[in-house]
């Protein structure tokens, strides 16, 4: 079997994997959210209407709740980041020899179950929980907070605490590439150390700071679960409308609309974010 | 620039970080050997009696066998699929091989949700029950910008000329790849199939839109939320699962440091 034979064989699986389970079903959800109703069987012939976008933009609410998940994954992006640079910075510059070790110590719990994170958190925030009933047992209050879970503050506590520890590696790498020299020759020539971070090692490590930050947002703006779990109806985040309306409420065309309208925001903050920064360093 | 004085806040800060991320995983553990089926202080007795319990719990029991079905399989065909793609990316030029690249890390960026409820309305569609294929298609999906970002970094690392080498001795294609190519990419098979295997064990967001009759343990989980009294044989498995995932995730990084 020569090379071009071979290039058919290794070629066609994942071009009909990905055409097949990737492609195909983005390009079904698209016809879809031209569809004007559930009526008949799924798999017919309809003719195309933009009824579902009519009425998602007539409906202010929607719009409000997806620049909310949008303006939410931004403050919780932010935070993420900020709280993970004095991570990466001490990993980089100040832990010595030991730095393999702490790294592996703060990515633990990002690699334990992510719902049962989340769940350790209601466990502490609940109205019968940790916080709760041992403010109670020590005799601080005597009736339940109730105001520590089931709104969009619990969602995005916890979300910031999920993604620090991941926030902190890309800003680490960025951190470790600088030439220790630099920091040498600034010494030499006169610079604080004040000085010394704000001229050289924080503008060396903003491509990290960037990556790190839309590492967080992207998903953050898709997320449906943490408010499943935490945030109750006054936690929704858009993502949670798209779930409703393709399972309790049962109407795939206009949960094919707001599928939509989210892919191509993703699409259009994606496409900002390339500008921004070179995403491939995501993945060194 | 690194002196001992300056030192010392941020050693605190990252100890008092590690302590604050670690302390709902701690309460977990505690909850776990606490008698009291209720989650809530004060802390009765300990006990192992989830952990016993856990062992006659066979619906919790068959949720963990689906999702290590699931994660195997779908580890196994995402290492695969990165393998082909990064060796169609780095050894050979096509018209429309960056759009293929392209379409193999998209899934990185496109939300879950989305990707999810677009397979629910295939399947639907196809008439296809959901079931473990479904959710293991979808993490198969998912997974692939890891495998192939991790086997594509390796495979850049060598240039084709070994290749070209076992090629003039007159091995054909096939062979090359199979006695040059594949050992040298073999570690980063590995570690890219252990990074698919903990993409897919503990996924939710994907699994709850795509399982069937068969649900896998976070599905499970997920819907035992409700019952307070099952928690805690939930929490038992979840630590013991805990354990298992760091044992993985530790051999990766071995593997990952040994090459």
């Amino acid at each position: 079997m020569d090379r071009r034979a071979t290039f058919w064989f290794i070629y066609l699986p994942p071009l009909i994997w990905l055409g097949l389970f990737f492609v195909l079903p983005v390009l079904l959800m698209a016809a879809f959210s031209f569809r004007p109703d559930m009526r008949g069987d799924l798999f017919q012939l309809w003719t195309p209407t933009l009824d579902q976008y009519a009425s998602l933009a007539a409906t202010g609410s929607y719009w409000r709740l997806l620049w909310i998940s949008a303006m939410t994954a931004l403050g919780i992006g932010i935070s993420a980041v900020t709280l993970a640079y004095p991570l990466a910075y001490f990993l980089a510059l100040h832990a010595g020899r030991r730095a393999g070790f702490y790294l592996v110590l703060l990515l633990v719990p990002f690699w334990t179950s992510y719902l049962l994170r989340v769940m350790a958190w209601k466990i502490l925030l609940g109205t019968e929980g940790v916080i709760n009933s041992f403010l109670i047992y020590v005799g601080i209050i005597q009736e339940p907070l109730p105001a520590l879970l089931y709104n969009r503050t619990a969602v995005i506590l916890t979300l910031i605490y999920v993604w620090i520890p991941f926030a902190a590696l890309p800003i680490l790498a960025a951190l470790q590439r600088i030439d220790t020299s630099l920091f040498e020759a600034a010494a030499d020539l006169g610079a604080r150390p004040y000085d010394q971070f704000t001229r050289i090692t924080l503008p060396l490590s903003l491509p990290g700071v960037f990556a790190a930050f839309f590492m967080v947002f992207i998903p953050t703006v898709g997320e449906y679960v943490t408010p499943l779990l935490v945030g109750g109806s006054r936690g929704f985040l858009y993502g949670n409308i798209i779930q409703d309306f393709f399972t309790k409420a049962a109407n795939w065309p206009f949960g094919s609309a707001l599928s939509m309208i989210m892919l191509a925001a993703t699409m259009i903050l994606v496409a900002f974010a390339t500008r921004l920064v070179d995403l491939r360093q995501l993945f060194e | 620039m690194n002196t001992r004085r300056d030192s010392i806040p941020l050693t605190f800060y990252y100890f008092g970080l590690i302590a604050l991320l670690y302390l709902p995983i701690a309460l977990l553990f505690l909850f776990s050997v606490n008698s009291s089926a209720s989650l809530s202080f004060p802390i009765k007795q300990l006990t192992f009696d989830w952990y016993r319990q856990l062992f006659d719990a066979d619906a919790v029991l068959r949720s963990a066998r689906n999702s290590l079905i699931v994660a195997i399989g779908s580890s196994f065909a995402a290492t695969l699929l990165g393998t082909m793609v990064s060796i169609l990316m780095l050894r050979y030029k096509f018209r429309g091989q960056n759009l293929l690249i392209a379409l193999a890390v998209l899934p990185l960026i496109v939300p879950y949700v989305v990707l999810g409820v677009a397979l629910l309305l295939l399947f639907a569609i196809l008439h296809i029950d959901r079931s473990l294929w479904t959710i293991g298609i979808a993490h198969t999906v998912v997974a692939l910008p890891y495998t192939l970002l991790i086997i594509a970094s390796r495979l850049a690392g060598f240039d084709a000329s070994l290749e070209e080498a076992a090629m003039d001795l007159g091995a054909d294609y096939p062979t090359t790849l199979r006695r040059v190519v594949l050992p040298l990419i073999f570690p980063a098979m590995i570690s890219a199939w252990l990074t698919a295997f903990t993409v897919s064990f503990d996924e939710f967001a994907l699994a709850l839109f795509l399982s069937g009759t068969q649900p896998t343990f976070p599905v499970y989980l997920f819907s035992q939320l409700r019952f307070a009294n099952r928690l805690p044989i939930m929490i038992a498995l979840a630590v013991l699962m805990m354990i298992g995932t760091l044992t993985l995730v530790f051999i990766a990084e071995r593997v990952r440091r040994a090459e």
